[in-house]
């Protein structure tokens, strides 16, 4: 890589300014304003607010619906991240075979990552309601007795389905890749060494592609904290009761709809203590490993 | 150990036409190198041997036993592959005990014969080490070490010595030619590169657009090629070729560049005036007093010996080699001794024999 070596700092900085600019405005001032806020306790009507220490964590952790979110949070996204990362590497290994029109195939694949979250729970929501949807009918006409809105576990249910739905087309392309990058020369050898195709996945192809799917899990794990909010909301609103409520969604809850701002904003920064402790394990783990 | 019959053996890619039956049939424990350009089918060859591609038509026998049908894994062979290809997530003690691990040898004999072949390539430090902590020279070893351990029938060859440097090549030939002799293991090997062909092989197929073009032992293809192509290929600097026609009822050629030459070995079948390609080596042409005057246009020094290049009056381009340094002249007098000359038809390009 080529250097360029600026004489002074005014350029430089001049040339980082926007980069730097996004990230104070959209990253550091919200997250500092949610770390100020977590520690306050304002009045209803945001009159006034006092300091109150560490209180609203204290009150978070020890009440049982956090407790309860939390308990959501690591079915839904332990769920979502499986079930989105074995669908796709399914795929992947399927669209990796030299087929006929692989390419059609591949594009198709890719394209539920285009859809925005609101839109793919309405495709869920127009094949599972229990009246209207095309899979609900048919459901309770088999003799299911399928009705998210009152049955919390269908809710959950319904609400991994769509938010891995989501998810498996980047899956899918980091998989394919991965595959992809895996010399075809290796798995000959593989197969003259006397493997079947069932022993050279196990052996060969999966442990080659175990940076890939660590990096994938830790990003599945973070969609499934923070970007599945639209999917939630549009399905299920965190219902029935509070059987798909997950602490992002409790976030909302907690600040829009209860007008709590302390606690909620406790509750965003323990989401965003997660997050920063995901990410570090990720970075500790490409550094080690993955360098083959 | 066993042997090897290719026979009749075609392979198309859709339309397009890669091996026009190939037969071949190898002994037990020789080692045959197919050469070729790049594209005449030589590496296709080696991949449908190997199970890697499967064959149009056309039958192989490992050993008496027909394999066309076979996974490569039922084949009882072993691969060393051109970028080695060898399992990066494995020490080198597991990229050579896999094969065996796979055909449920016991624990013992794995480590047994896994400690044989890196004693063998040398190899022993490295046992612990995964294939990027090693070099190139390195990893072509264990790529060996893993085919030897195996202990299979056949060994095939991928080039597997042209991602090395040129002097860590030559050493790698050797040693790849000592170990096959002291392990007795029919091979096949592929190559592009003539000198490796010629050192490595007791017999060569020469490949040339999908045909085998001559299967021979490497002095017989040198000193008796069987058309154009393969005199044009083995040997360097490439023989010269010159046109001519027969003359004096075939006992001689009427070269287009002036001379008549006779024929040392008596007279080729043909008509008087039949268009002939007459071959000679670099090295066979002798500089002569009283010989065609050939003016020189570039001179290339080796050392121990030197490449002259030139034309002829008719125009044809026409290669000296000469032990010693060079003359120091623009011009050399150069004669064509009759035991030196190959005969081709001019037409077809196929050897013509008295």
């Amino acid at each position: 890589m080529r250097k360029t070596i600026f004489k002074g700092t005014a350029l430089p900085l001049l040339l980082i300014a926007p980069q730097l600019l996004i990230t104070c405005i959209f990253f550091l001032w919200p997250a500092g304003a949610a770390i100020w806020q977590s520690l306050l306790q304002e009045d209803p009507w945001g009159m006034s607010s006092q300091f109150v220490g560490l209180r609203n964590f204290t009150e978070v952790l020890a009440e049982p619906e956090w407790r309860g979110a939390a308990y959501n949070t690591l079915i839904f996204s332990t769920s979502v991240a499986v079930l989105a990362m074995g669908t796709a590497l399914f795929l992947a290994v399927q669209a990796d075979k030299s087929i006929r029109g692989a390419n059609l195939y591949r594009t198709l694949l890719i394209w539920p990552y285009a859809v925005a979250p609101a839109v793919a729970a309405v495709l869920w929501l127009f094949l599972f309601h229990p009246s209207i949807g095309l899979v609900g009918r048919a459901l309770n006409q088999a003799g299911i007795a399928w009705d998210y809105k009152l049955n919390g576990n269908q809710a959950m249910l319904l609400v991994i389905i769509a938010a891995a739905w989501k998810q498996v087309s980047y899956n899918f392309i980091f998989f394919l890749a991965g595959l992809q990058s895996i010399p075809r020369s290796v798995l000959e050898a593989a197969a003259i060494d006397g493997a079947r195709p069932v022993r050279r996945f196990w052996t060969i192809i999966l442990p080659l592609l175990s940076p890939t799917a660590f990096f994938l899990l830790v990003v599945n794990l973070v969609y499934a904290f923070f970007d599945t909010f639209g999917v939630i909301h549009a399905l299920t609103g965190g219902g029935p009761g509070k059987a798909t409520e997950t602490l992002i969604y409790k976030v909302y809850v907690e600040g829009v709809q209860n007008v709590n701002l302390g606690s909620s904003s406790a509750q965003s920064v323990i989401l965003m203590v997660l997050v920063i402790a995901l990410t570090a394990v990720q970075f500790r783990f490409i550094e080690r490993k993955v360098h083959y | 150990m066993a042997s090897l019959e290719v026979s009749g053996l075609t392979k198309s890619f859709g339309a397009t036409h890669v091996l026009h039956g190939i037969d071949l049939a190898v002994e037990d424990g020789e080692m045959i190198v197919i050469v070729g350009a790049s594209g005449c089918g030589k590496s296709t060859l080696l991949r449908i041997v190997a199970g890697l591609e499967t064959a149009s038509s056309g039958s192989i026998r490992i050993a008496g036993r027909e394999v066309a049908a076979l996974e490569p894994a039922e084949r009882d062979i072993a691969m060393v592959f051109q970028n080695y290809a060898l399992y990066p997530h494995m020490t080198v003690e597991q990229n050579m005990a896999y094969g065996l691990k796979i055909r449920g040898l016991p624990k013992p004999e794995i480590a047994r014969r896994v400690a044989e072949a890196a004693g063998l390539l040398g190899i022993e430090p490295l046992l612990t080490r995964r294939p990027r902590q090693l070099s190139g020279g390195q990893r072509q070893r264990v790529a060996m070490g893993r085919a030897i351990v195996r202990e299979p029938k056949l060994f095939l060859f991928d080039e597997p010595l042209s991602n090395l440097d040129a002097k860590l090549r030559v050493q790698m030939r050797a040693e790849i030619r000592r170990l096959q002799r002291r392990l007795g293991v029919t091979s096949l090997f592929v190559t592009h590169d003539q000198t490796e062909a010629m050192t490595l092989g007791d017999r060569l197929v020469v490949m040339h657009a999908g045909h085998a073009a001559q299967i021979a032992t490497p002095m017989e293809i040198w000193a008796r090629p069987a058309d154009t192509y393969v005199a044009g290929f083995i040997g360097s600097p490439a023989m010269n070729f010159l046109e001519g026609t027969l003359a004096e009822g075939g006992q001689a050629v009427a070269l287009k560049a002036g001379p008549v030459l006779r024929f040392a070995d008596g007279p080729r079948a043909g008509g008087e005036g039949m268009p002939v390609t007459i071959g000679i080596r670099p090295e066979h042409v002798e500089v002569a007093e009283g010989g065609i005057a050939l003016p020189l246009d570039l001179v290339e020094p080796l050392g121990s010996e030197t490449v002259l290049h030139g034309r002829l009056p008719g125009g044809e381009a026409l290669v000296v080699k000469l032990g010693g340094p060079a003359p120091d002249a623009g011009s050399l007098p150069v004669a064509f001794p009759a035991p030196a000359l190959h005969v081709f038809d001019g037409a077809t390009g196929k050897r013509l024999d008295p």
